[in-house]
């Protein structure tokens, strides 16, 4: 095949490129009438340079982005530290949830309830149970911080989550390979974690991602804690300016540390899907 | 099924329905198919043999369109379909592909994946579809299955409506590919002899097999494909009888070694 592509390829791949290209210059044409009709209507509204007023000065914009970034380091650290625990608690869980065998049934029921329970409870909720309910028991040793507490309820509500999408890639690991697994002699529990758990990850992976990007924008909530994050920065700065921009600007920050994890999450669930689809040719 | 009666098989070669020329296929650097050449007439079966990876699988996809080639044409009825001016919707319609692992669909009984094709894509009436569909399952003995689901079928049931699926829509020509590679040795019977039965009736069949005793009984012409040229072809007591390449007599070596011929 040293001669190089034939006349009628030479053609075919040239037909392909003007139809690429007239493609994309059309959805570029698209994207450009649909910004600029979103942009009049908008802007030609009859309440606009009110709401320009209100919710996009760029001077006090300037002068909240010190505050609200500090409360966003706020935000990132209790969304990590969460983050790292949900996964520890939800994986706990979801094994209690698929243990074997009548002494265990404790165990599952228990983490049956708490799932229900947290499933159901919303966030808000648990935030004010935790965040104020903890601290007026008045415990010796119990912390009191909006910033432990507020970690804590957020912990609590996403482990449930967690554990369930743990649990459904762990049924989804075919009982052929547990039975492959224990033939070889290995037990209950290595089966589970060299050969279940391993697999259960891998296709719980793109789902789990969802969960981390839900997260991250509800760690906005601990404010309610009077956490000085970065949605309560901006409540502060409002309360002084009257004018919504720090909300807009927080809101907006929240958006770009969101952006990375959602594509990185896309790029899981293609993989994913590749890797399932693999080897049918 | 009510088509039309089919012409007696003849020795004298009839018009070309599929024709490929020197078609290439790359998967990433990987070269599967050389340039190949094959040419199916109307009413004749033409056989694909060659080792596993010797691209069989993949000139039926290319033909199906299920792949895109990377050089070279294939004809179907004198249109060159490999034309990206062409649409492939309209192509694919006109071929019946029955895949390795059958492919039914597990959320649809067999009557409805056989009527799928002919209600969605021909047009035809529910009503009109069900009494054609249910006319090919009373032909190849699977009348009782009807209404139940595939995962209720055995693997020869499932294959068997598989073919009647990919031969309702009345395709120009049938693409098998190892049709009977993932049955178990004794559901492979039924199936080939399904296959022999619509050969007989006429039906344009190109097919990838392992199954070099079927190929030799029902072929007029078989194929040897290595490594993504043909090395051989001509009619099967040439080809699997006096193979003059030394590669094919090595193939077909091996394939009595391991019993299978």
């Amino acid at each position: 095949m040293t001669t190089g592509p034939s006349a009628v390829e030479l053609d075919r791949r040239a037909y392909r490129l003007s139809r690429a290209r007239r493609s994309t210059l059309g959805a570029l044409a698209s994207t450009l009438v649909f910004a600029l009709l979103a942009y009049l209507t908008i802007t030609n509204a009859p309440g606009w340079p009110r709401v320009r007023a209100t919710f996009f000065d760029l001077e006090i914009a300037r002068e909240s982005v010190r505050p609200v970034l500090a409360g966003l380091w706020v935000n990132l650290q209790v969304l990590l530290i969460g983050a790292a625990l949900v996964a520890v608690l939800g994986l706990g869980i979801a094994l209690l949830r698929t243990l074997r065998g009548p002494i265990f049934t404790p165990l599952r029921i228990v983490s049956t309830i708490y799932v229900d329970i947290f499933r159901g409870i919303p966030l808000i909720v648990v935030l004010y149970l935790v965040g104020f309910g903890v601290p007026a028991l008045r415990l010796e040793g119990v912390p009191t911080s909006g910033f432990v507490l507020g970690t804590a309820a957020v912990v609590l509500t996403y482990s449930a989550y967690v554990a369930e999408v743990f649990r459904a890639g762990i049924e989804s690991v075919h009982p052929s390979q547990v039975a492959a697994a224990r033939s070889l002699g290995l037990s209950h529990r290595q089966t589970t974690r060299l050969v279940v758990l391993p697999q259960a990850v891998r296709t719980v992976t793109p789902p789990l991602l969802n969960d981390f990007v839900a997260l991250q924008k509800d760690v906005g909530l601990i404010s309610v804690l009077t956490v000085t994050d970065a949605v309560r920065a901006s409540q502060i700065i409002v309360g002084q300016t009257f004018n919504f921009t720090p909300y807009v600007l927080a809101g907006l920050l929240f958006v770009l540390l969101a952006v990375p994890s959602a594509r990185l999450a896309d790029h899981f669930t293609v993989r994913a899907l590749r890797r399932q689809q693999g080897g049918s040719r | 099924m009510t088509q039309p009666v089919p012409p007696e098989r003849t020795t004298s070669p009839g018009s070309v329905v599929l024709r490929c020329e020197n078609v290439v296929k790359v998967y990433g650097d990987v070269p599967v198919l050389h340039g190949v050449d094959v040419t199916v007439r109307e009413h004749e079966v033409v056989a694909l043999i060659g080792a596993s990876g010797s691209g069989k699988s993949t000139l039926l996809r290319c033909a199906g369109l299920l792949e895109t080639v990377d050089d070279g044409q294939i004809w179907l009825d004198g249109e060159d379909i490999t034309d990206p001016r062409v649409d492939p919707d309209q192509v694919r319609r006109r071929f019946g592909v029955v895949f390795q692992a059958y492919n039914l669909f597990p959320h649809m009984s067999v009557v409805d994946n056989i009527t799928l094709a002919p209600r969605i894509v021909h047009g035809i009436a529910p009503a009109a579809a069900r009494d054609e569909a249910m006319a090919l399952l009373e032909r190849i003995g699977l009348t009782d299955k009807a209404d139940s689901y595939p995962d209720k079928l055995s693997g020869g049931q499932q294959q068997r409506a598989a073919i009647a699926r990919a031969i309702a829509v009345r395709p120009r020509a049938l693409l098998l590919d190892e049709v009977t590679s993932a049955l178990d040795p004794e559901l492979v019977g039924e199936v080939l002899s399904l296959v022999r039965e619509l050969a007989t009736q006429g039906l344009t069949i190109l097919m990838a097999t392992h199954e070099m005793g079927f190929a030799k009984q029902v072929a007029d012409t078989v194929c040897f494909l290595d490594q993504g040229v043909i090395l051989e072809s001509g009619p099967p007591s040439q080809v699997l009888g006096a193979p003059v390449e030394a590669r094919t007599r090595q193939f077909l070596t091996r394939i009595v070694d391991a019993g299978r011929l």
